[in-house]
């Protein structure tokens, strides 16, 4: 729907229009921005030294589940949903870890590349499979979490493998100003490289319309199974990037799963992406991702008890997501 | 349902392949049942000799707290929804019945955990029913509530120390006779009430209404709010009563004992027949669905397999009979 309305006012308007056009669109997300800004306030004032380097720390942390989400979001915006991510996260980084070890880094960075191909073709597979069988995506991409993190079993039967040192500096530290940590630098670079691009190709239009109405997107002559695909294969090019990260991240590859298939989900739906498909953006996600583990932080910094502190990200979760879904009964009321 | 249909698939001879579909299509328990057979066939050519009542009643023990929490799933998917907080409610319902029974009696612990349990399902319905919050959201949520305030509790409770109560193990894990297992008389009961209540009660058949139209059942004059509160409150009670059979039969009480359960549950009701999108399914094919699952691992676990190629085989059967029960049941 919002997809439809972009293309059109985007032609021959100035760029504080355009701003304004799209923080109306974004509301949802502009709205996270802003708690996001005020909730980095409240860190400040409880633990004065939080600096720089907090924020660097924090960047690391989020990324492999700011990934997840980003897939998560691409997918529930087709309209499907995937419960494999972190079983594919598993997958990619374990065979990331297994193959880069005692290599060089030339090497490193084709193996990069080959689990990159990798998660795309797996994100292949469960699309087609959720095509083919006409079975729900929730059934397809929960069985085939079983399968994946088998196949992470097969790989690497405990933690283990290494990581070229290329890939481990390149989320390690700041870049420029001691106030922009790598790690969101890359974060922000894979995410546009793919996702501005898309959403202003024909392709990115019809992975919302599916989303919205496959009837209609039918319809209109977009070829629903091919879409769903490649929806899904983008997805598994998310959580391979994610796997990746993983294995930078703690230098070694993991085979269970962690829990980033239900975190995702729930940060997909804090970012404003609607469950029924077809609404929202990987932009919302991503702040959500970063609110979720500021407020963790933030609870550590107030010794709170962490079991309460998983309380509260259930309770915010609900209670956001209720905030949501009362202002939608409101609007469709009036 | 099926009433216009019966009456074609009488007319039509069975034998030929379109007559065995509508056949299947009708009766889909059937070939449920067939491949529940062709599994005990296949775990006996594994291991010659190992099929016997002995072996029967282990499956059947193991598979019984699977199916509760399965029965879960069924009720919540037929209305469209999903639970995915059983794991965390059937945990704590556990670990609060063995922290409590050294102090306070195993009477008064099970019906403390069984409230804690209802309380759940009350906030879990009334977020579901009342807000409209997406069930996959609100459960989720949930979980992590009753998981953190589970661990909490924990902390309170180490001093005291903690045990699984005696009649638990024995209702979870010990047989009759050697042979029958006791949890068989919590859980008979416990299946008989969610099978007629699905078929003979209007409470049943309005869960069937909401999941398969909720425009039209609230039209014609269902409260979809209070059906969907006391289903999450029935699927919460449901997953304490499966949480103390667990801590029987692993004779275990920990915050995260049922949870490796929670995604085997939705596959043992998809397995079954029921549909996730709402409106179809029962809980007969649930409880094959959960029987053939216990059946497959512990075939897999006797072949030798590694763990890994064990996952992956789950995993592939699970997407092979939900496609192949997509294809029989979708069209004649």
């Amino acid at each position: 729907m919002s997809a439809a309305t972009n293309a059109v006012d985007r032609s021959r308007v100035g760029p504080v229009d355009a701003l304004l056009a799209w923080g109306g669109r974004n509301a949802w997300a502009v709205g996270l921005l802003g708690f996001l800004v005020v909730l980095l306030a409240f860190t400040k004032t409880i633990q004065p030294s939080y600096g720089a380097s907090a924020i660097q720390g924090l960047a690391i942390s989020v990324l492999p589940l700011a990934l997840a989400t980003v897939a998560q979001a691409i997918v529930v915006i087709s309209g499907g949903i995937d419960l494999s991510i972190g079983s594919i996260m598993a997958l990619t980084s374990v065979v990331a870890a297994s193959q880069m070890k005692g290599q060089g880094e030339e090497f490193g960075v084709a193996v990069v590349l080959a689990v990159l191909l990798l998660g795309i073709l797996i994100g292949a597979i469960n699309g087609s499979l959720v095509v083919l069988t006409r079975v729900p995506d929730i059934v397809v991409t929960l069985a085939m979490s079983f399968v994946w993190a088998g196949c992470a079993l097969l790989v690497l039967k405990s933690p283990g493998g290494g990581s070229s040192d290329w890939l481990k500096e390149l989320i390690k530290g700041p870049l420029v100003s001691e106030w922009v940590p790598r790690a969101a630098v890359v974060l922000i670079i894979v995410v546009a490289l793919v996702w501005i691009p898309l959403r202003r190709v024909r392709l990115g239009l019809s992975i919302y319309a599916i989303g919205s109405d496959r009837l209609a997107a039918f319809r209109s002559g977009v070829s629903v199974g091919r879409t769903k695909v490649i929806a899904y294969a983008l997805m598994g090019l998310f959580a391979a990037l994610g796997g990746i990260s993983l294995t930078a991240s703690t230098g070694i590859g993991t085979p269970v799963p962690g829990p980033y298939t239900l975190l995702s989900v729930a940060a997909v739906v804090l970012g404003g992406v609607s469950l029924a498909g077809g609404r929202g953006g990987v932009f919302g996600p991503i702040v959500a991702v970063v609110i979720l583990q500021l407020i963790r932080t933030d609870m550590t910094f107030l010794s709170v008890d962490p079991n309460l502190a998983v309380v509260a990200q259930g309770l915010i979760l609900i209670g956001v997501v209720m905030v949501g879904s009362l202002i939608q009964l409101r609007r469709s009321r009036t | 349902m099926s009433g216009a249909v019966d009456s074609q698939s009488t007319r039509s001879p069975w034998l030929t392949w379109r007559g065995l579909k509508v056949l299947f299509r009708d009766r889909p328990i059937i070939p449920l049942l067939v491949l529940l057979g062709i599994l005990v066939l296949l775990s006996e050519l594994a291991r010659p000799g190992i099929v016997s009542a002995d072996w029967a009643s282990v499956m059947i023990r193991a598979a019984v707290p699977l199916a509760i929490l399965a029965g879960c799933q069924t009720l919540t998917m037929l209305t469209g929804g999903i639970d995915l907080s059983v794991g965390a409610v059937a945990s704590m319902a556990g670990f609060l019945v063995a922290t409590l029974v050294g102090g306070q009696g195993l009477v008064v612990a099970i019906a403390v955990a069984l409230a804690a349990a209802a309380l759940t399902g009350l906030v879990t319905g009334i977020g579901v029913g009342v807000f409209r919050v997406h069930p996959l959201i609100m459960t989720l949520g949930m979980g992590l509530v009753v998981l953190g305030l589970a661990n909490v509790w924990q902390l309170q409770m180490v001093q005291t120390g903690s045990g699984v109560a005696p009649e638990l193990r024995t209702l979870g894990s010990d047989r009759m006779y050697g042979i029958l297992p006791y949890s068989l008389l919590l859980y008979v009961p416990v299946a008989v009430v969610i099978l007629l209540g699905l078929r003979r009660f209007g409470y049943g058949r309005l869960l069937y209404a909401i999941g398969d139209n909720p425009i039209a059942a609230r039209l014609s004059g269902t409260r979809g709010w209070q059906v969907l509160v006391a289903l999450y409150i029935i699927s919460a009670v449901l997953a304490a009563i499966a949480g103390f059979l667990i801590s029987g039969l692993t004779n275990v009480a920990s915050v995260t004992l049922a949870d490796s359960l929670v995604l085997p549950s939705v596959a043992a009701a998809v397995i079954g027949g029921t549909s996730i999108l709402g409106g179809r399914g029962g809980y007969g094919g649930t409880i094959i669905g959960a029987l053939i699952l216990t059946i497959t691992s512990s075939l897999l676990t006797s072949l030798g397999l590694p763990e890994a190629v064990r996952q992956i085989l789950f995993g592939s059967i699970i997407v092979f009979v939900a496609a192949a029960y997509t294809r029989v049941t979708s069209d004649a």
